[in-house]
């Protein structure tokens, strides 16, 4: 039986066969093969680069016109040609920010649930169904928020705000159901399958060994699981960036729900307006050459905070990998 | 990110670009995307009796302008009239054909409301200023004598996609109110001052019917074929006039003087008892010049049956046909088409 195992451990480190010699040339296969893959990886960057090639230089005559302006005023006027992105990239980030603050604890809780509490083919059963959530079209979305959503946040939910909460600025206006908070409803559940089955995986390639240890030491179930979600936090931010990537760009059910009006508002009770949601909009009839423009500029600008967030998330990811080795050597 | 940059797009984009066949029986437009229902309809038929083909992308007036102006479609669509500035960027000289008129009605929202609502043009900027914010406001209330208005507050709901429709409404708030014509102005897209944005004419009818107080502005096409609840409006004459095809024709006709020296005048706000005030026309934009001349006049024979045989089949999508008057200014244009120089309808 040893002497087996340690035969396998042997065959596993001896070196690998030379391959056949190909013939030589151009018709080598192996080449072929390697230069057809290498001219379509290569493809993709050409792709991403002529899209920011073109964003400039759509955004080229806006950049120059409008300059450091454009960054820092609030109006958005295409008759007087005045355009300025701060209502949008408040819009957005207020969205997805409050998108992420309402779908992270619930979606946190469903993951530990699915990972360590539940019986492993019911929670992967149930995993199936909420990564279903993540296939469902985002304009399916976004009739549930204006048809079912609205109603409700008009009927019952605002006006409690406002006769409960209405001291704050957050929550003062009138009850229209259109809007911030029905924008940020709309995006949170859009996004809690990613972090909901992402932040499963990552529990569960936790070291079963993590939890082992915790347990006999003396610790409760509680315990044991608050040290596996501690190894596992890393990857969990990495799901979370992923997830805030997806609201920072969701177009099409945003712009159903938030209202689309270009004034900002410190209530989230009134209508707002994104970077992706102002573009949907605007870029068809677009006839003014600085008015399309700036819609470029904008595209620009959400494709850099895109890529910022993408970034974050691999860098994460990545972090999160080596830290699961390291955990996984220590154990 | 789901930008319109996305390679999907783009290869959709790519895959659009090819599909089309380069042969004298086929012509490319690109455009508005109000009048694509009595477009459509008009190429099928065409199509039928000619076999002459016409690709159509209704892709919005902005970019329809754009291709006329690459010289990448053979005519372009516009809900708006192009400027002044905007005919002296084309390459060369562009010509105005008005083809089908619309209306837009105001649709409204008030439970247990008998209506018909009635609208001067001071109520309606004034909502859509933001001024007049509750249905009991004492202007409405003076004119809807003999009916109680309810205490709710308004929602003023607007196109939030930039759209021809908006066009419309912000010139007709523009030719009633020196105010919004000051602070505002008409575009597209312009900057509303209050009020909330639903995409497209679903969108808006979507708010609005999902919203009690709400008010908004709709294609007369879509909210007949909605059954929603529409405004009366005054008019210059001082009438209240519901919106329908034949008060839109009307409005077309109190026009037809000043059409007639420039097809690209606002129809808005007409003289007439019974002009119907928050109309508009919808253009195919052409070059004067054809550089291929079978293709020219394949292009002109096609208007020349569109603004004669092509308005029957307008009343039946809801658009409003052309008054003889404008249909005359259409013919004095397609007489004025050209191909290198020489006329494209000499022969007849």
């Amino acid at each position: 039986m040893n002497a087996t195992r340690a035969d396998a451990l042997d065959a596993g480190r001896a070196p690998l066969p030379r391959p056949r010699p190909a013939p030589a040339g151009v018709w080598n296969p192996d080449r072929l093969y390697r230069m057809a893959l290498s001219a379509l990886a290569v493809s993709v960057f050409v792709i991403v680069a002529l899209m920011v090639v073109e964003m400039f230089r759509g955004a080229a005559p806006a950049l120059r016109t409008l300059g450091a302006r454009f960054l820092v005023s609030t109006d958005w006027d295409p008759v007087a040609g005045k355009f300025g992105m701060v209502p949008y990239v408040y819009g957005t980030l207020m969205s997805s920010a409050l998108a992420l603050l309402l779908a992270l604890p619930p979606s946190l809780c469903a993951a530990i649930y699915l990972a360590e509490l539940v019986r492993p083919r019911l929670g992967s059963a149930l995993a199936f169904v909420i990564e279903l959530l993540a296939s469902i079209p985002s304009i399916v979305y976004g009739i549930w928020g204006v048809f079912v959503l609205a109603p409700w946040l008009r009927n019952a939910i605002e006006p409690w705000l406002i006769a409960h909460l209405g001291f704050l600025p957050l929550f003062q206006g009138f009850p229209f159901g259109l809007g911030m908070l029905n924008a940020a409803i709309v995006l949170a559940i859009m996004i809690s399958p990613t972090i909901v089955s992402i932040s499963r995986e990552i529990l569960l390639a936790t070291p079963g060994s993590l939890r082992e240890a915790a347990l006999a030491l003396g610790a409760t179930r509680a315990e044991a699981i608050a040290v596996t979600v501690g190894a596992a936090r890393p990857g969990i931010v990495g799901a979370v960036i992923l997830a805030l990537g997806r609201a920072l760009g969701e177009t099409m059910a945003v712009t159903m729900v938030i209202g689309n009006t270009n004034h900002l508002s410190a209530s989230l009770l009134a209508p707002g307006a994104t970077m992706a949601s102002v573009i949907a909009n605007e870029f068809t009839e677009a006839a003014d050459p600085l008015h399309l423009s700036a819609l470029f500029e904008i595209a620009l600008l959400l494709f850099v905070v895109t890529l910022i967030v993408n970034g974050f998330a691999r860098l994460l990811v990545l972090w999160t990998m080596g830290g699961r080795r390291d955990v996984a050597r220590a154990a | 990110m789901k930008s319109i940059l996305h390679p999907r797009s783009l290869a959709i984009l790519a895959a659009l670009a090819l599909a089309a066949p380069a042969t004298a029986q086929t012509l490319t437009g690109a455009g508005a995307t109000f009048p694509y229902p009595i477009y459509s309809k008009w190429f099928d038929v065409y199509k039928q009796k000619t076999g002459i083909e016409i690709n159509y992308q209704s892709i919005g007036s902005g970019a329809g302008i754009q291709q006329v102006k690459a010289g990448t479609v053979d005519f372009g669509a516009s809900d708006a009239a192009l400027s002044n500035d905007r005919l002296k960027e084309m390459p060369r000289k562009v010509v105005h054909f008005p083809t089908v008129g619309g209306a837009l009605a105001l649709a409204y929202n008030l439970p247990n409301f008998a209506g018909p609502l009635k609208l001067t043009p001071q109520i309606i900027t004034g909502i859509y200023m933001g001024k007049i914010t509750t249905w009991n406001d004492k202007t409405i209330a003076a004119a809807n004598p003999g009916v109680t208005m309810p205490a709710a507050p308004i929602l003023a709901v607007h196109r939030s996609d930039g759209s021809g429709t908006t066009n419309i409404f912000t010139t007709y708030l523009s030719a009633v109110s020196g105010e919004w014509k000051e602070l505002v102005g008409a575009n597209t897209a312009v900057s509303w001052p209050s009020g909330v944005g639903g995409k497209g004419n679903d969108g808006v009818s979507g708010v609005v019917s999902q919203t009690p107080g709400a008010i908004g502005y709709v294609e007369l096409a879509y909210a007949k074929q909605n059954k929603l609840a529409v405004a009366q409006v005054q008019n210059k004459a001082g009438k209240f006039v519901e919106p329908s095809l034949e008060s839109t024709v009307a409005a077309v006709g109190a026009a037809a003087t000043e059409l007639a020296k420039d097809p690209r005048t606002p129809i808005v706000n007409g003289n007439g008892p019974d002009v119907y005030p928050i109309a508009g026309l919808t253009f195919l934009l052409v070059y004067q010049d054809q550089k291929d001349a079978a293709k020219g006049r394949a292009l002109a024979d096609f208007i020349q049956w569109a603004i004669h045989d092509g308005q029957e089949l307008a009343a039946s999508l809801d658009y409003a046909r052309l008054p003889d008057a404008v249909v005359k200014v259409d013919e004095a244009t397609l007489r004025s088409l050209t191909a290198n120089g020489k006329p494209l309808l000499a022969s007849r």
